[in-house]
């Protein structure tokens, strides 16, 4: 993989996988479809279970990159892991909640809190 | 003599049907609203509504197809921005979208694209045949500045 092709850096605190996305926008389907597949082999090449999803560069995402999420709680649950979203800035804080998705991910606020009692 | 107050901004273009060019004319309607002085979480909101508008019309009106195109209108001016966008598809009906909250929607991983359109705009319309979508947006009032803080005795 290049390197600007990396949409994700990834870090291991404590046993925990934390993803933070590269991107500050999130948007475009084939993007978010690199983004879509790189979240997905943390779980199905790299078997990851404990995974947390940083935002804290993400300035807008849209409704296909919260497919993408879906569809990678899924995976990770299936696998019998965690996620755990965290430092998602209030506008888009906003997209969840208008989509009721607030009640289907776990979202905290700092990242510190997301990586502790996985 | 005329002030920004007076500026309307307008355009119409056509657009092939892929979203890299989707972005190019995404990117030219947020740099109106950002002279045009919108504030931020109002060109957050057009924003994400006119990604979800392009991507409805390229990927589901014309279902990818590189022989069909994308018309899009913009008007923007102090008070309000008038987006138009319009695809070759077919067309649909809106209401028969399922709504995306229902529970046993909530894990389906598309279908959203309306509402947030919904959410953040003051208005979006249809036309009869369902292929083209006006989103409006009234500018928001201003935030208020936080007070300063008093200083202590």
């Amino acid at each position: 993989m290049t390197p600007g092709n990396r949409k994700l850096d990834i870090e291991e605190v404590n046993g925990v996988t934390v993803a933070r996305f590269t991107d500050k926008k999130i948007l475009d389907e084939s993007n978010i479809q690199i983004i879509g597949n790189q979240l997905f082999s943390l779980v199905d090449d790299d078997h990851r279970q404990k995974i947390v999803l940083d935002f804290t560069n993400v300035e807008y995402l849209s409704s296909a990159a919260l497919g993408k999420l879906i569809t990678m709680d899924k995976k990770v649950k299936a696998a019998g892991g965690k996620l755990r979203l965290c430092a998602i800035r209030s506008d888009i804080k906003e997209v969840f909640k208008i989509t009721r998705l607030d009640k289907l991910f776990q979202i905290i606020d700092s990242r510190d809190k997301a990586v502790e009692g996985f | 003599m005329s002030t920004i107050e007076d500026a309307i901004r307008e355009f119409e273009v056509v657009i092939p049907n892929n979203t890299s060019a989707g972005q190019t004319v995404q990117e030219r309607i947020i740099q109106l609203l950002e002279e045009l002085r919108f504030e931020e979480r109002d060109v957050f909101g057009i924003r994400l509504a006119l990604e979800e508008a392009l991507v409805n019309a390229i990927k589901h009106g014309n279902q990818m197809n590189p022989d069909k195109t994308v018309r899009i209108s913009c008007r923007a001016a102090m008070e309000r921005v008038r987006i138009e966008i319009e695809d070759q598809g077919e067309g649909f009906i809106p209401a028969d979208v399922p709504d995306p909250t229902a529970d046993e929607n909530i894990e389906r991983p598309c279908g959203r694209g309306i509402m947030l359109m919904r959410a953040f705009m003051t208005s979006i319309t249809f036309n009869a045949t369902g292929n083209c979508v006006i989103l409006e947006k009234q500018r928001s009032e201003p935030e208020p500045e936080s007070e300063p803080q008093a200083e202590s005795a």
